[in-house]
């Protein structure tokens, strides 16, 4: 049965959105004008020339082969912090769905490195991981022989920062799949056993299907995520090093922007940034949730 | 009328007698942001408290805004918004961001106006001279200021039969490769570390030899300057430490200090170039063995070495106060500047005294016979008269340019690109950077 509210006001529903309405355009649509202001102008940190300069902003973006760089390796950066956060996040909320003793405990433990703020999470990751005073790359040293250098090699630091932002999104995976593993009728999975599907065969027919919503879900916010929130674990891993391996779009919208004062290319990329990540999740919602099911 | 008048003109006189009274009673207040935390804030905050302490016109109100970027950025955005604070921090690199912002009051007008004839050549001049304009008037007042060194580990040097170094003869870059040799030849896993790549091995490299750094007396005569540190001797430096790299002679450990620092306390490299206020912290970590502190090493070819450049922080006046608050500004970077905080400030961080007379009085009490270590850096970059190529570097998006080096840099030690490469790209890259900022300022 759907409740349905009348109001007996017509001006009563607009002031009740009013201070959402406030919070956001104070917060969101002003800044968001501003920066866009900002992009097609070249001004002085100080604000006191600021000349008009069509695109030219964005133009010098793009004839900049490191920034088209900085554009494949954002890509490269989040397809894998999704892919590792979202494969380890579902692996883990399998294994935890079943029954255990202490149940409640390990989801805890789980579930706890989601509270770790990404610049928390990326120190963590670099005390154990630096060349020089980590412990886990002295172990990787002294025996598995590799030569971990993420201070100097671009691979190894885009393997760590990717590493490292994942570990915390596993936890938000984990929440969501295994909220989305319980809501399956566990009536579906017995009758299939009984019919002899493997363990493997039940999760990828039946598990999977009906999992699709969520894994839709989580796929989307942790692109969001790693586009954005990551920056956090780069700023204390790398800061975009060594030699711009790790330098990911949100990065050098902060180190133009923040560190270097140069606006108008900071806003620029702002506005590339942000149509990008409208782009890539209108994407999603054309061609991927097509398949997702909703319905069991 | 007369009467009404007469009431009116009573009023306002007991109102002015009550405000002059009110404004007497209260001193005036100065907000100073900085990016002193920890120990030197602390100083700071003394340094502070002995100005309050000594007058009653004016209070001083130090707060700490974050690191240098974080102040700076504090500082535009306040300046925007008309509630700049009247003396802001800024670190060397911003100091063409700051000089043509058309926000501040240059140090050397302000204290002329405000009564104080200050002997300029007092004041140790390689410092002075990073902040001065092209006709020599200084722009902000220089607050903690530093340059690079070379640390070694004694007790390393003394087990592979390396002799002690000279504290104010520099080694040649040849002595240091036969020293870094052996080093790594006894299983020291590295021999040197450096700790800000683009400050020590560019950018003071380029300064004790007189290389430009950049063109029109790097960018101290002209916005339209181009890099030029893709020249033969820069290469020929960059190239020899890429073949170190490769022998373990040289180990790159990040832009920054910490990594650097960290192999040097670790003893698996036993020179180590930093800032001399890395002093301050091997004191307080390095328990297991005996350090050093030796001048940065030059070319054989450099018979008479320049100075080596600094860096650091200046404190910059804003625009838009009153006369009351300037002169409380004047009379406290007065204060500032005397020897006896000068010496305290020292003494405490291990940044320069700005002044010769502090300096002066420290040797005269003795201080460098029992920390002759404190002094390596001062005769370094007092040895010369700074040249027009080594008084200092005015780049605008100096930032950038740094971070460019830094990049290129990184990818010449992981063998991507070769040192000439590396640099033609650093040159090429940082010339867009400048045209940018050029085009920003032009008239």
């Amino acid at each position: 049965m759907i409740k349905r509210s009348f109001f007996s006001s017509k001006f009563l529903p607009y002031f009740l959105i009013l201070p959402q309405f406030l919070v956001t355009a104070t917060f969101f649509y002003w800044p968001a004008l501003q920066g866009l202001a900002q992009s097609v102008m070249r001004s002085d940190p100080f604000g006191q020339h600021s000349t008009f300069i069509w695109l030219d902003n964005f133009i010098a973006l793009f004839i900049d082969p490191l920034y088209l760089k900085s554009i494949g390796t954002t890509l490269f950066f989040s397809a894998s912090v999704a892919a590792v956060s979202i494969s380890i996040g579902l692996f883990i909320a399998t294994m935890a769905n079943r029954a255990l003793k202490a149940k409640a405990v390990i989801r805890t433990m789980l579930i706890w490195p989601y509270a770790v703020a990404p610049a928390i999470s990326g120190i963590l990751w670099l005390f154990l991981l630096h060349p020089s005073y980590g412990v886990v790359a002295i172990a990787i040293k002294r025996w598995l022989g590799l030569d971990w250098n993420p201070v100097l090699d671009g691979k190894d630091a885009l393997f760590m920062v990717i590493m490292a932002s994942a570990w915390k999104q596993i936890s938000y995976n984990f929440v969501f799949f295994i909220a989305g593993m319980q809501a399956i009728p566990g009536s579906l999975i017995e009758a299939a056993a009984m019919d002899g599907a493997s363990p493997f065969r039940r999760f990828w027919k039946i598990t999977l299907p009906l999992l699709s919503p969520t894994l839709f879900f989580v796929t989307v916010m942790n692109i969001i995520y790693s586009f954005f929130e990551t920056f956090g674990v780069i700023h204390m891993m790398t800061q975009g090093g060594p030699g711009g391996a790790t330098n990911i779009l949100v990065y050098k919208v902060y180190q133009d922007g923040f560190i270097g004062l140069d606006l108008g290319s900071s806003a620029a990329q702002s506005i590339v940034l942000m149509t990008l990540i409208i782009v890539i999740t209108v994407l999603q919602f054309k061609y991927v949730e097509r398949k997702v099911q909703y319905a069991g | 009328m007369k009467m009404r008048r007469l009431l009116i003109i009573g009023a306002v006189g007991i109102a002015v007698i009550f405000f002059a009274g009110q404004a007497l009673a209260e001193p005036i207040t100065i907000n100073w942001w900085h990016a002193m935390k920890g120990a030197r804030g602390e100083v700071v905050n003394t340094m502070i408290k002995a100005f309050n302490d000594s007058q009653s016109d004016y209070k001083v109100v130090g707060s700490y805004k974050g690191n240098y970027d974080e102040t700076v950025n504090a500082g535009v955005a306040a300046y925007r918004a008309k509630k700049q604070p009247h003396l802001l921090q800024s670190f060397e690199v911003g100091t063409q961001t700051m000089m043509l912002s058309g926000a501040i009051y240059p140090v050397y007008k302000l204290m002329k106006e405000q009564g104080y004839n200050i002997d300029w050549k007092g004041y140790m001049q390689p410092v002075l001279s990073y902040y001065m304009n092209a006709n020599g008037d200084l722009m902000s007042m220089p607050f903690n200021s530093s340059t690079p060194v070379m640390y070694y580990n004694v007790d390393l040097f003394k087990k592979n039969g390396i002799a002690m170094l000279s504290k104010t003869k520099p080694i040649t870059w040849d002595k240091l490769g036969e020293i870094t040799a052996k080093l790594v030849k006894s299983g020291v896993p590295g021999g040197m570390v450096t700790g800000w790549q683009s400050w020590t091995q560019v950018e003071n490299y380029s300064a004790i030899h007189n290389i430009p750094f950049a063109t029109r007396a790097n960018g101290y005569e002209g916005l339209d300057c181009e890099l030029a540190i893709n020249n033969p001797k820069v290469i020929h430096h960059i190239t020899r430490l890429k073949k170190w790299a490769d022998d373990k002679r040289f180990v790159y450990a990040g832009q920054k200090f910490q990594g650097p620092k960290a192999e040097f306390i670790a003893q698996k490299a036993g020179v180590y170039i930093d800032s001399l206020s890395a002093i301050a912290k091997l004191q307080k970590a390095v328990k297991d063995f005996k350090w050093d502190v030796a001048p940065l090493p030059v070319e054989s070819w450099m018979k008479e070495p320049q100075n080596s450049i600094i860096g650091g922080a200046s404190l910059w006046v804003f625009k838009g106060f009153s006369k009351k608050e300037y002169k409380g500004l004047a009379a406290f970077l007065k204060h500032l500047s005397k020897p006896e905080m000068q010496i305290y400030w020292h003494k405490e961080t291990g940044y320069f005294p700005i002044t010769l007379k502090a300096y002066e009085t420290l040797k005269n009490q003795g201080y460098y016979k029992k920390y002759p270590f404190k002094e390596v850096g001062i005769k370094q970059i007092t040895r010369r008269i700074p040249t027009k190529i080594s008084r200092g570097l005015r780049l605008g998006y100096f930032i950038q340019i740094r971070n460019i080096i830094n990049e290129e840099l990184e990818l010449v030690w992981n063998g991507s690109k070769t040192p000439k490469e590396g640099l033609d790209n650093a040159v090429k890259r940082s010339n867009i950077k400048l045209r940018e900022f050029e085009k920003i300022y032009k008239k």
